[in-house]
């Protein structure tokens, strides 16, 4: 080719520094503040909690209904610190926890499998979508009285009863998460050579993990809730101590100083993890993606 | 630079030096629906460049997707040297992976041990000049930053066919034009086989061996311009010019013809 085309053409190093200045000039200075630290995360909810004790303490004082219908929150307090001596308190709390985190690891690994075969083939999804948009729709609780019978008083009774509860949100969830995927990734995907488990474990669960975290974060809360149905009702020595049988004791004993103390202890298990796991899990996921700065 | 118009063989193709073949492919979508391709015939050179022209609905996306194998011609042969890599209008690369993981998955998938895929990704990065992109995310990259990573993710597939659908088309002007020479230099490095795709005439003469022209409905090559092997050309050359007034005549004419 002639030379006096140089004239013409960029050099290598020439086009090296004009790409960067394009860069840095369609780039710069964009970066986002930083993450929210896990302090302030925590310390927003306690405004609302301040202000609705506030108003109950006015209304106590105001003595609309007798101690026992609606004790203050001091009574309340002094309910949760005389469990707490007894050892019962943190005892009640980290089993109620365990038995959520347990269950809910366990619906994780059922509903995973069961999403991604749904996703992946229609035809299933055809046959039993409905029956698992049905089984999400039934309060788990309902399953208390058969899983007794079938179970016993057992923590089967209490895993069976979480289950039915989290698998389902978290196998739409998932499902959902599939559905909104955009077809151009998994075509980059194929492209690439993309199949079987990688293309599963790379582009398929990655692309679909922000309807899967909603999914797994519903999963959660209807665990939880399961779990405190579960164990208000199933009450046993052999089951041990839980939230759900604090407030058991609290019914029989006609305590309702427990009875709140034991509602109080339950929001706050359910505001802290969602704070301490979900709400950083979601925010690094939008940031990430950049749907958020 | 030698200009040559006209239907005839590229030069020094011999037998079996390809790395795409087609032969009287045709592609109809439903039985009795329209056809798409016609008795399409084309022969691709290790390492050519070949641009593909034609208006809209003329098939040229349809035609990739079939030599790429994500689509299948409804009769008719196409063979490859081997399975191409594709780069698509959109960069589409993986929103939840940084810009050096998203080259490492392809070469992941093309099977390059872990042990060796940061030290190429970050040496295909250099290659598109982002030497210091490698943790950026997508969404902090200009445009045409995405484009540059989604060709060394091409790249990292170790293909010697790469198909570009569009891929600069919703680039601003300026960044296009880098992105012409950049494509040039990596094709001339890399010894690539390129079939670019697009609408702009300009762009097609700018960067092809062999300009292709397409009709629309049914999807034919209507006529060839043989450039030869060049040196990247500036846009405002008056080669480009000239030869690309040409083919816009051409096109015109083509379009015309489905006038009422």
């Amino acid at each position: 080719m002639p030379t006096d085309q140089s004239v013409d053409t960029t050099t290598s190093s020439d086009l090296k520094r004009l790409e960067s200045g394009l860069d840095n000039l369609e780039t710069g200075g964009q970066r986002g503040p930083g993450a929210k630290t896990y302090f302030a995360r925590l310390l927003s909810p306690l405004i609302a909690i301040a202000v609705i004790i506030l108003i109950w303490q006015i209304v106590f004082w105001l003595q609309l209904q007798p101690d026992y219908v609606l004790p203050g929150p001091l009574q309340v307090l002094d309910a949760l610190r005389a469990q707490a001596a007894q050892d019962l308190l943190w005892q009640s709390v980290f089993n109620s926890i365990r038995r959520a985190a347990q269950g809910f690891i366990i619906s994780i690994l059922v509903a995973t499998p069961i999403g991604l075969a749904l996703g992946f083939y229609p035809k299933l999804r055809a046959i039993f979508g409905p029956i698992l948009t049905g089984l999400q729709q039934l309060p788990s609780v309902a399953w208390v009285p058969a899983a007794i019978i079938w179970f016993g008083l057992s923590d089967a009774t209490i895993f069976t009863v979480v289950l039915l509860g989290a698998v389902p949100s978290i196998a739409n969830g998932l499902l959902a998460g599939m559905d909104q995927i955009p077809p151009i990734y998994l075509r980059a995907g194929q492209v690439m050579g993309a199949k079987g488990f990688g293309r599963t474990g790379r582009i398929v669960l990655p692309a679909a993990w922000p309807g899967y975290l909603a999914g797994l974060e519903q999963g959660w809360a209807f665990a939880w809730r399961s779990l405190m149905a579960a164990e208000l009702i199933a009450v046993s020595p052999a089951l041990g101590p839980g939230l759900g049988q604090m407030l058991d004791t609290g019914r029989s004993l006609g305590d309702m100083a427990l009875i709140l103390g034991a509602i109080a202890m339950i929001m706050a298990v359910g505001i802290l993890i969602e704070r301490l796991v979900f709400s950083p899990l979601r925010q690094r996921t939008l940031r990430n993606r950049g749907l958020i700065r | 630079m030698t200009l040559t118009s006209g239907a005839h063989p590229a030069p020094d193709a011999g037998v079996g030096d390809y790395a795409v073949r087609l032969q009287n492919v045709v592609k109809q979508f439903t039985a009795d629906g329209p056809i798409i391709l016609d008795d399409l015939t084309l022969d691709v050179r290790p390492g050519e460049f070949i641009s593909l022209v034609g208006a809209s609905g003329c098939g040229k996306s349809t035609l990739l997707n079939i030599i790429s194998g994500l689509d299948k011609q409804t009769s008719g042969t196409v063979e490859t040297s081997g399975p191409p890599s594709f780069m698509f209008q959109e960069a589409a690369l993986m929103p939840w992976l940084t810009a050096g993981k998203n080259v490492e998955l392809a070469l992941t998938f093309s099977g390059v041990p872990k042990s060796q895929r940061k030290a190429r990704a970050q040496e295909l990065l250099s290659l598109v000049h982002l030497d210091r992109s490698y943790d950026q995310r997508p969404h902090e990259l200009s445009g045409g930053m995405r484009q540059r990573v989604a060709i060394a993710r091409s790249l990292a597939q170790g293909r010697s066919i790469l198909l570009m659908d569009e891929p600069f088309a919703a680039l601003d002007a300026i960044t296009r034009d880098l992105l012409h020479e950049e494509l040039t230099r990596i094709w001339q490095e890399t010894g690539l086989a390129v079939i670019f795709v697009t609408h702009n005439v300009r762009e097609a003469v700018r960067l092809g061996q062999r300009v292709l022209l397409m009709s629309s409905r049914p999807g034919r090559i209507i006529q060839e311009w043989n450039i030869g092997g060049h040196e990247p050309w500036r846009l405002d050359s008056p080669d480009v010019a000239n030869l690309a007034s040409e083919i816009t005549d051409q096109l015109r004419k083509e379009i015309i013809r489905h006038a009422n």
